[in-house]
């Protein structure tokens, strides 16, 4: 483990920043991010399509593939954590055309997701599957901007404070899958 | 004609309401056990970090009464009803579909269920899949599984051929857990239906993620030889907690087995991710 860096990250993100961003990198965001998941992504996509303005500037945005259950009383969100990324592949080169920077689920992403990552020096960032009462405590602020109609699935603009994450995908082309599935990692403990 | 225990349908809906909602905000004890041995067997800082976030998710989320994860699931039940109980008060299936409408309201459960082509969410997380067994006696026995979709649409069900054999099936199993890969939220627990028909196999794995982890459930002796073998190759993998690399990519793995027809040898595997949610009341 080479790599196991602790980097902290404030939005918007500097190219330089994502560009210096190494695959196994903790990092801790903190700043304002998007949430979007199937059905607003469809919508975005659609958007774009038919030159209608989406609502939110995707230039330098990052977006959470996430959708919190309600917010109970006296909180600020309810449980929060990622989804699997993969699902949103078709859509993602777009949104980077576009000005998307930072992607934050899990999950593998595809061939072309990455080359357009590699393009754009864009990043994808892991955040822990399945933990999601302890994410909900690194949001700060949440409100719905758009597609509220559509319950869980509405983009949500969130204050995150040192949300805790790893660098599956860097700006080079690196694959933190990769480097542990089947090979190396097997040899090297069992 | 022998009496019939009658049992109101508020009771049940009572009943479901309260286990989704347990099942969502404290998870089972056999689940934190095992990822607190979990714990003892990984090396990297990575790996252990992974579990370590994992229990104190469920430490915090048992403390607040809120969702160790967002993805509340999809409502499965399994349901045994005795047939010397005579449900009174309306309909029996009504009944549990509003205890699951509650649980999602009353709870602040997220509502998860939409249409498969228009996709619009149908607005209360119903309707829920309900398996039902009419079984001898006066009492109705309900199991909760709020199941998650990452793990589930990493699951598969395949009509093998039976010369395909046990290896085929072991190497469907482990193929299909490596597939998933870090998608499933591992790590997994792994449900296998064997035989049956197409359907009955996709139900039998469903109810083997029902079971508690407990090596010991498992009373025949070639099946649990099974299960440890298939455990021991899934975790040969390395994919991990988190698939960020580790020892433990599967903390059980659960065979049920059924007669198939004589030319068929159904396989399905349904994946748990590491948030394995299961309730049981009995009344």
């Amino acid at each position: 483990m080479k790599n196991n860096r602790n980097i902290v990250m404030r939005t918007p993100t500097s190219e330089e920043s994502r560009k210096r961003l190494r695959v196994g990198d903790r990092v801790l965001l903190t700043g304002t991010v998007i949430t979007g998941r199937d059905v607003a992504h469809r919508k975005l996509c659609e958007a774009i399509a038919e030159g209608r303005k989406l609502p939110f500037a995707l230039e330098d945005a990052v977006i959470f593939y996430a959708a919190p259950t309600p917010t109970p009383p006296g909180r600020v969100i309810g449980s929060i954590g990622p989804t699997t990324s993969g699902r949103m592949d078709r859509y993602t080169p777009t949104l980077i055309e576009k000005g998307l920077r930072v992607m934050i689920g899990k999950g593998r992403r595809s061939g072309e997701v990455r080359e357009a990552m590699a393009r754009h020096n864009a990043v994808y960032l892991g955040a822990p599957g399945g933990v999601a009462a302890l994410l909900a405590l690194k949001v700060s602020s949440a409100r719905v901007i758009a597609y509220e109609e559509d319950g869980p699935e509405a983009i949500m603009e969130l204050k995150v404070i040192e949300l805790p994450l790893l660098v599956i995908n860097d700006c080079k082309g690196g694959d933190l899958y990769e480097t542990v599935e089947g090979g190396p990692f097997v040899e090297k403990f069992s | 004609m022998e009496s019939l225990r009658e049992i109101e349908t508020s009771r049940i809906t009572d009943a479901v309401r309260d286990l989704f909602i347990q099942a969502s905000n404290n998870l089972g004890e056999d689940v934190l056990e095992a990822l607190k041995s979990a714990l003892t067997r990984e090396e990297s800082r990575r790996a252990r970090a992974a579990v370590v976030e994992m229990i104190e998710n469920i430490t915090l989320a048992r403390k607040e009464l809120i969702p160790i994860c967002q993805d509340t699931g999809l409502a499965v039940l399994f349901i045994e009803l005795g047939q010397d109980v005579h449900v009174i008060g309306g309909s029996f299936t009504d009944a549990v579909q509003e205890g699951v409408r509650r649980a999602y309201d009353e709870g602040y459960l997220r509502k998860s269920l939409c249409d498969p082509l228009t996709r619009k969410n149908t607005g209360d997380n119903t309707p829920a899949v309900i398996h039902t067994e009419i079984v001898p006696g006066d009492r109705i026995r309900i199991r909760a599984l709020p199941k998650g979709g990452g793990s589930e649409n990493m699951s598969v069900s395949r009509m093998l051929v039976p010369s395909a054999g046990l290896e085929g099936i072991k190497n469907l199993v482990t193929e299909t857990v490596r597939q998933a890969g870090p998608n499933a939220c591992p790590p997994v627990i792994v449900g296998v239906g064997i035989g049956g028909t197409l359907e009955k196999s996709a139900i039998l794995a469903k109810r083997a993620l029902a079971r508690p982890l407990d090596p010991d459930f498992q009373t025949d002796e070639n099946l649990r030889e099974l299960e440890r073998e298939l455990l021991d190759r899934i975790n040969d993998l390395g994919i991990g907690p988190q698939g960020y690399g580790g020892r433990v990519t599967a903390l059980a793995v659960h065979v049920e087995v059924t007669a198939c027809h004589i030319s068929s040898l159904p396989v399905t595997v349904n994946l748990q991710c590491h948030a394995a949610r299961h309730r049981e009341a009995v009344l």
